[in-house]
């Protein structure tokens, strides 16, 4: 099957760096963790609920949120780890969405005990937030074959990039992959396909395989 | 006094860095070409940071962003006087007096007039040159990198030098755990290793087998092996009671490697202790090594079995990452940066205790799959996570967000 792009219009691979910066906020116990929540700038909300990709491009970890870990790891609350670790923004969801998903799970579980959780050993949380920039990486693709080569040199972050700022941060709701499939190739059924990958189950890595994988059979 | 240097270019760090990872910094560095950045601090040798800057600022120019390394020079006073800061910053309760600050100001006063600070970006490292912000301009940008924990300083000091550092646009600490409440923004930036120096460089069976037979140390069974200051932080008496604990299970040998005993009588006192429980065992290996020995220590990094950092007390420590480049499963104390760098169970174990260092030395031990897993992990980690070519693209990263916030 030869697959002809609808307009001429290729993909660009943007990369990204990520800047941290400190909030100069942290949580010793559970309580400051929902407090602070509540109040915290979207981008904090985003950096501890995505930027883990950029930090763990190829382990995938305990949880995939740095809320969940901290309680799991920090303050030893196996319990509201695993709540928190439900909390993954697929679907539709807003940052909003998920920060009112992310009080309501520590509310709940701080009304259902009578001593409030705290680091004993552990680490405070540190709340902070960062700032992408966007990178061109100089790899381009206008048609499926030149995209699944570019998407097997391309640095990780690009495939952040074009999935999770697209879909969030960006607030396309989509990923620019699947943006581009549709729109230009015509290709919505693969572009769907790569929509309902769970991605906060993956890797980057893993991610990049799974839509090399996708691409690669409808060549 | 301007440094000059000649370094290693980036495309010889295509073969070890992530795949993209040298267009990503082209890509970044592109709409920085003809830009001016310059770092300042204090000494040209010795230190991590002298170091890395060695190998940064050639890169940074090869790149078209025209990076220049200023020394501060100053007095035998001076020195005492940061020496003392230093301490104060860490926690250390020091008697700083009138005519110690009034040095302090008066060098960096000094420097001023003989040291170029035009440029768009300008990087003063630690608090021995803060005070050159004095002369900043308004429409440069300077942001000060401490590379120390400040996070309980000797209030005397800090209050005196937050005057500083708040006229700064920003500052950058390697951990949120190291930071103060400022008045500018904190950015976070964690240190790397080179793979390409001496430390970290491939070398050949051989070239490792050479180095142990040089060391005294046997190659007949597995090594445990802590490389760090002879300082009781980094819990030498710790790593041998633990040892002393797997070695009734398994036999292995213990190796501490180190140095800095020499000016610093508690190092010496400490390695004097660990010398004479040496004496009782000929499996430990006492080695105090001269500061430069980097070949001796990538050697014994790519000869062991177990790596261990049993510190209960740590910076970053970049030992942790210069052993998970070279593939080797680390056991650290879970303090400072070593939890960054070890991912439980996935890049190495974070113990608290030293019975919990010798339950996962043994389990590593009698598991080498599962050692040679977490080995590949910590490197793969090492690689996209705490080598040179991630540190130039956060400063490319920072340097464009400051001249785009102008």
């Amino acid at each position: 099957m030869v697959l002809t792009p609808r307009d001429n219009r290729s993909f660009e691979f943007m990369g990204c760096l990520e800047i941290r910066q400190l909030l100069g906020k942290k949580a010793d116990n559970e309580l400051q963790l929902l407090e602070f929540i509540e109040d915290a700038p979207a981008d904090c909300i985003y950096y501890h609920t995505h930027s883990y990709f950029l930090r763990h491009f190829y382990l995938a970890g305990q949880y995939p949120n740095d809320f969940a870990n901290w309680a799991v790891l920090q303050v030893r609350d196996r319990v509201l780890g695993e709540k928190l670790g439900m909390v993954t923004p697929s679907g539709k969801k807003t940052l909003e969405d998920i920060r009112s998903e992310l009080i309501e799970v520590i509310d709940s579980h701080l009304s259902s005990i009578k001593i409030i959780p705290a680091v004993v050993n552990g680490e405070p949380f540190y709340f902070m937030e960062s700032r992408i920039i966007e990178v061109p990486m100089g790899l381009s693709a206008s048609d499926l074959g030149s995209f699944i080569e570019a998407m097997r040199v391309v640095h990780a972050s690009s495939i952040y990039n074009h999935i999770f700022e697209s879909r969030l941060r960006v607030k396309k709701g989509k990923s620019d992959f699947s943006i581009w499939l549709e729109e230009v190739l015509g290709m919505n059924d693969l572009a769907d396909q790569i929509e309902k990958i769970d991605c906060y189950m993956y890797s980057l890595e893993d991610l990049r395989s799974k839509i090399t994988g996708l691409c690669e059979r409808r060549l | 006094m301007t440094v000059g240097l000649k370094g290693v270019s980036l495309e010889s760090y295509r073969d070890v860095a992530p795949a993209g990872a040298i267009d990503l910094i082209y890509g970044l560095a592109r709409p920085l070409e003809g830009r001016s950045m310059r770092h300042i601090n204090s000494t040209r040798y010795g230190g991590g940071v002298a170091e890395m800057l060695h190998r940064l600022i050639p890169i940074f120019n090869e790149l078209g962003v025209k990076t220049g390394w200023e020394i501060l020079k100053g007095t035998d006073l001076f020195y005492k006087t940061t020496k003392s800061f230093h301490n104060a910053l860490q926690g250390d309760r020091q008697l700083i007096t009138r005519e110690m600050f009034d040095e302090y100001v008066k060098v960096n006063k000094k420097n001023t007039s003989r040291i170029d600070l035009d440029a768009d970006l300008v990087v003063v490292h630690d608090p021995q040159p803060a005070a050159l912000v004095e002369k900043k301009k308004k429409k440069k940008r300077w942001v000060w990198r401490c590379h120390i924990d400040i996070s309980k300083p000797y209030r005397n000091v800090w209050n005196f030098m937050r005057d500083y550092v708040t006229r700064y646009d920003g500052a950058i600490f390697s951990l949120p755990s190291f930071a103060q409440r400022l008045a500018v923004p904190q950015f976070l930036m964690y240190p790397s290793i080179d793979p390409l120096s001496e430390k970290n460089m491939e070398l050949t069976e051989e070239e490792i087998a050479a180095e142990l037979v040089r060391l005294e140390v046997p190659a007949d069974r597995p090594i445990i092996l802590q490389v760090s200051r002879f300082d009781k932080f980094k819990d030498p008496l710790g790593v041998i009671e633990a040892y002393q604990m797997v070695k009734k299970y398994n036999d292995c040998v213990l190796v501490l490697a180190g140095g800095g005993a020499t000016d610093d009588p508690e190092g010496a006192q400490v390695l004097s202790m660990i010398k004479e429980i040496a004496e009782r065992d000929e499996d430990i290996y006492i080695l105090d090594l001269p500061p430069d020995a980097n070949r001796a220590i990538n050697a014994l990094q790519r000869a062991a079995t177990v790596v261990l950092q049993k510190s209960i007390k740590e910076g970053f420590g970049l030992t942790v990452a210069e052993a998970m480049w070279k593939g080797k499963p680390v056991i650290g104390g879970a303090v400072g940066g070593i939890t960054v760098q070890i991912v439980y169970g996935r890049t190495g174990y974070t113990v608290n205790s030293v019975e919990g260092c010798a339950y996962r030395i043994r389990y590593l031990l009698n598991n080498p799959a599962v050692a040679a897993k977490i080995g590949d992990n910590a490197r793969d980690y090492t690689r996209r996570n705490f080598l040179i070519t991630r540190h130039i693209g956060d400063y490319l990263a920072l340097m464009t967000k400051m001249l785009e916030d102008k």
